[in-house]
């Protein structure tokens, strides 16, 4: 499927969304979050990196809604509609109860819009995620990477402005993982989407992402934004590349001054 | 490994082989224990019933203290039309019953998940109702109830209804927490997340409350029967126990214990089946899975 949004060049992309020193302190004075300030803007593709524990769920619960901060704010430009996002957690999350199509179906059923009038895109989705003969299947009869490619096609289904990932790849193999972090840029490049995405792999957040955020713990906080301008589509090529190396050493010491370490490496 | 050995190749087939020992082995212990799964409970029952029969020969023992089988066999052919009206009629207060039970204990357990002031306010008189042993509940309702069988009915839900509320309950409340954020970020209605989230995801923990409940519904009714005693045109099956116990006809209490028992597997496997085709598609519970 293709789409009207083109990605612009970083640094010329219209914005989506703005933290502003948004501050979250659980019960019990746990200080998820200190002060973080993100803009998102169209066509990101922004990874969140860091130790475990800094806040990186936090972050996008905040961003999906699903709680509010303690202070500060989070404003959409233009404001937010409930098909502005997108959501891919760590575990599939699809009813067992409901195939494949039907759990695609659920963003477009919750609109109230009946399956035969978004058939063709359901299948469309499918296909685009390489599921088009699976949509009658139930969730149990498919491997872990086949059920984490349904959640991909939930998410996208709707064409939302912005998908929130987390760690979604973290539970599959190295194998898998490759393949869908390659068809990840493929679908991201078709369709022109915004993503934020957290993970705890370095190599991951390189190919990846465009920004890479890097968060320290205790409290959680953003302390390095790093910007990867490698072109997409990236592929084998940009894994082997000189380019792919240093950004991947530069990303690695930023890791290790969050966690608190000294990189011993030069 | 070494490619093209035709010593490995022979190797290997020597493997499968063996391998194939091994699961013709675990082929024919499996159907032993497909064959043994009836056949065992059968012969069970087979050899009970000709103990039973040999000690009542043997000792000469009367037949009002206790049958033979044959005698109970002969007598529930003999009292066929009068037992199994009766059966109909106790039948029908237990799945009335049941019905009724389903209604009330999930609309209940909607009721508790949409609002935990009506769960804090009327959870505890459900325990309550479900602790107190129904016998000593029933006399007082047939002094209030005008009405024999709704007075029936209500002792028959009392006793079932708990389970179904308890596991919905349950149920309702369990599903995926990420399911439920996801229902969050699309903004769906709580009518929307109850169709299409916890209802689905409470339909195992409700079919395990319901396979309890049909039991519970059966013991209910019986013990509603007893404690209204007999009389009336529409007595059931524990009226005619009763009745024969009266004037010590031991075989027509035999055959009438009898149909009740085969009443209580009958609605078991019913429920159990319905449970089956509903959740096979999907619930790990009655999904087969080839190992
Ligand atoms: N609901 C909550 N109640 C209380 N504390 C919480 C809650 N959620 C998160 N926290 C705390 O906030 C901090 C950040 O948690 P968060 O889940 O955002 O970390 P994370 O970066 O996603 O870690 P991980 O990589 O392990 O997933 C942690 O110290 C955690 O204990
Ligand atoms: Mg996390």
């Amino acid at each position: 499927m293709t789409t009207d949004r083109t990605i612009r060049p970083l640094g010329e992309r219209p914005r989506i969304l703005q933290m502003v020193d948004v501050d979250k302190t659980f019960a019990g004075n746990v200080v998820a979050l200190r002060r973080m300030a993100l803009s998102v803007n169209e066509g990101d593709f922004i990874s969140l990196l860091g130790p475990s524990g800094c806040g990186k769920s936090t972050a996008l619960r905040l961003i999906a809604g699903l709680m509010r901060p303690t202070t500060g704010r989070i404003a959409w430009d233009g404001g937010q509609s409930a098909d502005d996002l997108g959501v891919v957690f760590q575990e599939p999350t699809l009813m067992p109860w409901a195939t494949v199509a039907q759990n695609v179906w659920l963003p477009f059923r919750l609109r109230g819009q009946t399956f035969s009038a978004v058939k063709d895109r359901i299948e469309e989705v499918l296909a685009l995620v390489g599921l088009e003969n699976f949509g009658g299947a139930y969730p149990r009869e498919l491997s872990g990477g086949m059920k984490m490619r349904v959640s991909i096609a939930r998410a996208l289904v709707t064409n939302p402005r912005l998908i929130l990932m987390d760690e979604p790849f973290a539970a599959l193999d190295e194998i898998t993982r490759q393949k869908l972090n390659n068809d990840l840029l493929e679908l991201k490049a078709q369709m022109g989407s915004t993503v934020i995405f957290v993970t705890h792999s370095v190599f991951e957040s390189v190919f990846l992402s465009d920004r890479i955020i890097v968060m320290a713990a205790r409290p959680g906080r953003v302390i390095r934004e790093i910007t990867v301008d490698a072109p997409y589509p990236r592929g084998i090529a940009f894994r082997t590349s000189p380019d792919y190396a240093a950004h991947a050493l530069a990303t690695s010491e930023a890791l290790s001054e969050a966690m608190g370490e000294k990189m011993e490496l030069h | 490994m070494t490619l093209a050995d035709p010593q490995t190749s022979n190797g290997d087939s020597a493997q499968d082989v063996a391998f194939d020992v091994d699961e013709a082995r675990f082929a024919r212990a499996q159907r032993v224990e497909s064959i043994a799964r009836w056949a065992l409970p059968v012969i069970v029952m087979v050899l009970t019933v000709y103990a039973w029969d040999r000690v009542v020969t043997l000792n000469n023992i009367p037949h009002y203290v206790l049958p033979s089988p044959g005698r109970v066999m002969a007598t529930m052919v003999e009292d066929w039309w009068l037992l199994i009206g009766s059966a109909l009629v106790t039948l029908q207060t237990t799945l009335l019953a049941l019905l009724v039970a389903v209604i009330g204990g999930v609309g209940l357990a909607v009721l508790f998940t949409q609002s935990r002031f009506a769960e804090m306010s009327f959870y505890p008189y459900a325990v309550i109702l479900q602790v107190t042993p129904i016998v000593s509940i029933a006399p007082l309702i047939f002094i209030y109830v005008e009405n024999r069988t709704v007075g029936l009915l209500l002792c028959a839900w009392i006793v079932a209804f708990f389970p179904i509320l308890a596991n919905t309950t349950l149920g309702l409340k369990s599903a995926d927490h990420n399911l439920r954020d996801l229902m969050t970020i699309y903004r769906a209605s709580r009518w929307q997340r109850l169709r299409y989230l916890q209802l689905p995801s409470a339909l195992p923990y409700f079919l395990g409350g319901l396979r309890i409940a049909g039991g519970l519904a059966l013991i209910g009714a019986v013990v509603a029967e007893y404690v209204a005693g007999t009389g009336g045109v529409s007595s059931g099956l524990a009226s005619r126990i009763q009745e024969a116990g009266y004037r010590l006809n031991i075989p027509r209490m035999f055959a009438a214990l009898l149909l009740i028992a085969a009443m209580g597997v009958a609605i078991f496997m019913a429920l159990s089946l319905l449970s089956h085709l509903l959740l096979r598609k999907w619930h790990e519970s009655a999904v087969k899975r080839e190992n």
